[in-house]
Formats: structure tokens, sequence, C-alpha cells
């Protein structure tokens, strides 16, 4: 900035200056950015898994059984039954993201929608629909979980049943929460007021005001799902065996624990990692729309 | 029940005819008499000021009368006619009876123009929507019929500003584009609920001016609520004062100005500053208004009111009629309009 520069001119620079800046803040959200990449990685590791690896993930290799990671051929080593961990890691992928994408994507639009009439409707409606909700909250929400898949089989659908079951209460309720402030707002009594269907108000007035709250809460939310797919799987209420789930797969290495650390550990570090991916979209996601408001 | 309603149904001069009105709202303290017998109509084509400061039941009165008011905590009582429902009571209608009224008949402008827009949604979909509302359009018509209506209401390059969302605006600009979405429909009565306090005085004017423009065009009936007397005596026809959600005097502008007739007129209007007069010291109204939770019986400015008696705190109060159309809630409005009466009041 040069000090002959009138105020004026000053002051327009400072504005398109902080214009810019709210431009450059997608791209300058390194925690979005980065864990957008991390989950995107994963997704094609997982989508790509028989081009990275030449194995079957459930082929059996009595002769190289808990080969240590670095062996030529293995580069995470074998399990207890000569499979390759890598393939299973990769193939794995693909369930412990289904069930985060699955399970949590089904609950976040039934929570959102019955969130969103329960709160919009009000009266006695919102109180029946609250009270299932507080219902649900009383109850141990892993216990519950697991009662609903022992009671229907263990199996990977039987699970996803019982995640739809018990997890919509949490966006309800946030989203019911966000709905009835968004009911007193202004903007909302003026689409009233211009004669706007309830459906209307509601999916286009109020829905595009608080659906970024639930978003955050969502990718909280899947990485919750993963560790409890995976502990599903571990307690074996989940993927079946061979299957390479893995929680399965940590369950499975447990008794080679002391012996060979890698059965266990490296599908741990995988759910890590894509733990930390979806936990940065989230904090990405909350600064990104925070900053706006 | 149908006699009474024929016999209460408007008049033929009259859009809207507001009988007994009274909105109750529950809280924790106890319930808030926010809208406490109100009568009134609204003529065709003429612009009624609702005037009181804050909390005297203008907007509530409104929002009541839209169907606005959040139902619990809030419920009413009373009779309210419109001239293209005959034989109905506003306050019964529900769901898709009501829905098809508002926009299309009764129609509002709100306070704030930051807040009354969707955030989210750009100006020209929000436009459009509004135009949509009512009529059966294809995109064309609809985006043809939302840029007339932009331009309409002064909005420069109205076809580039369609994109822009609500935050590129300013405040006058987004005044605007409300009252745009409000008169999309082509409504008979518009609500304009202190349309301009939010703005700066010049955008204020403009703002004013535009829905002047817009009434006589379209000859809406219009209820223009303002705490500000001066905006009220420029724009309306008629003007009803509130106070504590009653209307305590309601007549047309003329004879309010000249000949108000109320205490709390009077001290308003002496409350008002003046050029002729640019040292005289203000004189505001001492004391507050009454919290309306239990109310005390009697008229409710009396604690305020320097020509209070003692029977004016008993008196079960109503509308006076003390001239031509001219209605009065107070039992000394003879000793109020006396020449003199207020002299041991004035200020140095």
């Amino acid at each position: 900035m040069n000090a002959t520069m009138n105020p004026g001119a000053l002051l327009l620079e400072r504005f398109e200056a902080r214009a810019g800046r709210r431009r450059g803040r997608v791209r300058r959200n390194a925690t979005l950015i980065v864990g957008c990449s991390i989950l995107g990685i994963v997704i094609v590791a997982t989508l790509a898994a028989p081009l990275l690896t030449p194995y079957n993930p459930n082929t059996i290799d009595p002769l190289h059984p808990l080969a240590p990671p670095l062996t030529p051929g293995h580069p995470l080593g074998t399990d207890q039954f000569g499979r390759d961990i890598f393939a299973r890691i990769l193939y794995g992928g693909r369930i412990d993201l289904l069930i985060a994408f699955g399970a949590t994507g089904v609950t976040l639009v039934a929570g959102t929608a019955i969130g969103l009439f329960s709160g919009y409707a009000g009266g006695w409606a919102d109180s029946v629909i609250m009270r299932i909700v507080d219902l649900f909250f009383a109850f141990p929400f892993f216990v519950l979980v697991i009662a609903i898949v022992a009671m229907l089989g263990p199996s990977i659908f039987n699970m996803f049943v019982a995640i739809w079951l018990t997890s919509w209460i949490s966006y309800a309720r946030i989203t019911r929460g966000h709905t009835v402030l968004a009911k007193g707002r202004e903007y909302v009594l003026a689409a009233k007021a211009l004669g706007y269907r309830h459906s209307r108000v509601m999916l286009r007035h109020i829905l595009p005001n608080v659906v970024s709250f639930v978003l955050i809460f969502a990718m909280v939310d899947a990485v919750g799902n993963i560790l409890l797919g995976a502990a599903l799987g571990f307690l074996g209420l989940g993927a079946k065996p061979p299957s390479p789930e893995w929680g399965a797969m940590i369950a499975d290495g447990q008794n080679y624990i002391l012996s060979s650390w890698w059965l266990s550990t490296l599908p741990g570090v995988a759910i890590v990692i894509v733990g930390v991916g979806f936990s940065l979209i989230g904090d990405g996601l909350a600064d990104l729309l925070r900053a706006d408001d | 029940m149908t006699e009474a309603i024929a016999i209460s149904d408007v008049a033929p001069d009259e859009v809207l005819r507001v009988e007994g009105l009274h909105t109750f709202i529950r809280t924790e303290g106890g319930v808030v008499r926010a809208v406490d017998d109100v009568s009134f109509s609204l003529r065709r084509s003429e612009i009624l000021g609702v005037v009181g400061e804050s909390g005297s039941g203008k907007s509530v009165t409104c929002r009541t009368l839209m169907g606005l008011m959040p139902s619990p905590p809030a419920w009413s009582i009373g009779e309210v006619h419109y001239a293209g429902r005959p034989g109905r009571n506003l306050l019964e209608l529900r769901g898709r009876e009501l829905q098809q009224l508002r926009g299309a008949h009764l129609s509002m402008i709100f306070q704030d123009p930051m807040s009354a827009l969707n955030p989210v949604m750009r100006v020209g979909d929000q436009i459009e929507e509004a135009v949509a509302a009512h009529a059966r359009l294809g995109p064309r018509d609809r985006r043809r019929r939302a840029l007339e209506l932009l331009d309409r209401v002064g909005i420069p390059a109205a076809a580039r500003r369609m994109r822009a969302y609500p935050h590129e605006f300013s405040g006058g600009m987004r005044q605007r584009v409300l009252i745009a979405a409000a008169i999309a429909s082509r409504p008979q009565v518009l609500f304009a609920d202190e349309p301009t306090t939010a703005l700066d005085v010049i955008i204020q004017d403009q703002i004013l001016s535009l829905l002047l423009e817009l009434q006589r065009d379209f000859g809406m009936s219009m209820v223009l609520v303002s705490h500000d007397l001066g905006v009220i005596a420029e724009m309306c026809d008629r003007i009803a004062v509130m106070y504590a959600g009653q209307i305590v005097e309601l007549a047309d502008a003329q004879t309010l100005l000249t000949t108000p007739s109320h205490p709390y007129t009077i001290s308003l209007l002496r409350s008002l500053p003046d050029s002729e007069h640019r040292s005289r010291y203000l004189p505001s109204i001492v004391g507050t208004p009454p919290q309306l939770i239990d109310v005390e019986p009697g008229c409710r400015f009396a604690p305020r009111c320097a020509l209070a008696v003692e029977e004016c705190r008993a008196w079960d109060t109503e509308l006076i009629a003390v001239g031509d159309e001219h209605l009065v809630r107070c039992r000394r409005h003879e000793e109020a309009r006396r020449p003199g009466a207020w002299q041991e009041q004035s200020f140095v």
C-alpha cells in the first residue's frame, strides 16, 4: 500500500483483499483439504484393490504363514493362514467404508427428516417424537446395537439395521433444535406470510439453513460407525470370517499379538487413518460453515 | 352463529374488519395479554397507520391477522372478516385455506430486511418463488415476472442482481426485494410492520415513497405499523394509536393530529421536535408502560397520565366516540382537549 493513495482507495483495497480471502477460504482450509485427500486416497485404494495387489484376500497360503511386514511379495506380511494382509486391508476397507457411508447416510437422511418434521410441526407430534428420542437416548447405545444384532443374527446387513434403528435419534435431535430456532426467524415468517406450502417452507427455507450442523455431526458419526462396525466384527457380530473386515481382522490377530503384532495392529492403523480423515473433514466443514455466518 | 357472522361481515367499502381481537401469549411468568380488545376496519385503498411504542401490540396484531403467531403458546379470540372470504372468520382458517389467503390476498413485509430474506437462496430464486406461489407459470414467465417486479421496486440492473445472494445487498435494497416478494401476487391488503425502522433516514424516505406509489398503483389497502409518528403522519389516511395492547385513539390523520383527545396521543405529539421552537426542551412521558401480565383494572395509561383521577383507575375502559369516526379510550377526553389543561405539566 502506498502512502499517497487517498483514504477511499485504501478502504476499497482493503475490502477487495477481504473479498479475495473469502473466495480463497475453501482453498486455504487445510483441514478440509487434508481430510478429503486422506479419505479420497483410501476410497480409490479400496476400489482399485485388484490393481494394487495380486493377491486374493481370502486365498490361504500354508507355506508362508505369519510372514512379517516387508517380506518380499508381502509388503505388510501375512496372517496365520498365509493370507496377504495388505490385500485384506484393501478389500476389507470396502466393507468398512460401506458401513461408514451406508449406515451414516441412511440415518442422516432419516434422522434429519424426522427432526425437521418434529421441530416444524411442534405441538403433540413434536412431544411424541422427542419422547421416543429420549427413550432411545436412555439406553446405552452399544448395548442396544449389540442386542439388536444378536437378536437378528450376526451379519453385516443386520448390523446396518441395528445402526439405522438406533442412530437416527442424534440427527433428529440436532435438526429439531435448529429447526425450532429457524422457525422463529423472520425469513421463515416471511415465507409463510407469502403463502408458501409447509413442505416448501420446510425443505427450501429451513432445511438449507440447518443442514450444515447435521453434516458436521455426520462426519463424527461416520467415524463412530466405523469403530462400531469394527467393534461388532471384533465381537463376532458383524462381518463373518473369512471376510476381511478390519475389526474382524483385529479379533483374528489377538492370539498372535505377542509373537506377530502386525496381524492386529495394521488393520487398527487403517481404522485410525480413515477416522482421522473423517474427523478432519468434519472440522474443516465446521470452520467453513462457521465463517459463513 | 351464521347470523352473528352476517351482521359483523365487512361493509362494501371495507376490505378488512377486526372486532374484539384478543391475543394471549402463555409465558413462564403468566399469560400476556399482548392484544386486548382491538377493533378497527380497513377501507379499500386506504393506509391505516398503527403507532405505539415497543410492546404495545402493533406487531402482534399484524401477525395475528396473518395467522403467523405460533400456537401454542399464543392464541386469539375475536372476529376478523375479509372481503375476499365473506362469512368466514379469518382466525378460524387453518392449513390450506390460510396458506391460499396469505401472499395472494393478505401479505406482509417485515421490520428487519437483514433477516427476512433466506440467507442461502439467490435473490432471484426467492422472487420467482413468490411469483409462483399462487400462480401456475412456466419457468420463463416466472423469470420475466420476477424481473419486472425487481425493476418495479427500483433494483438497478435487476437481471444481474437476480443471481446475487442477500448478503450482497444493502439494507434498503433488501427491503425493496422483500416488498417485491410481498406484492408478487397482488395482495389486497399489505401489512407493513415497521418497514423502515432498520434503515437510515434517506433510505427510509425512498422506501416509504415506493410503498405509497405501489399502494396507489395497485389500489391496495395497507396497514403501516411504526413507532415513528412522523412517518405515520406523512403516509396515512387514518391513524390508530396503540398503548399496552389496546387501541387508545382512532381517527383520520387530520383529526388525530389537530385535535388529539387521548392524553397518550397528546403526550406523543408534544414529545415530537418541531422546527419553530428549536431550543425547546422535549417533554417525555414519565414512567414506563405497564406489564401485560395480571393487568390491573382501569385505564392502562392512568399511572403515567397527568390528568388521571381516582375513577380512571377503576374505569372499565371502552372506546368513546367523540366526533365523526373519532374514537378515544379516555373518560376525561374533554379535559384532555381543553387548551391549558397541559400547562401545569410543561417544562421550561
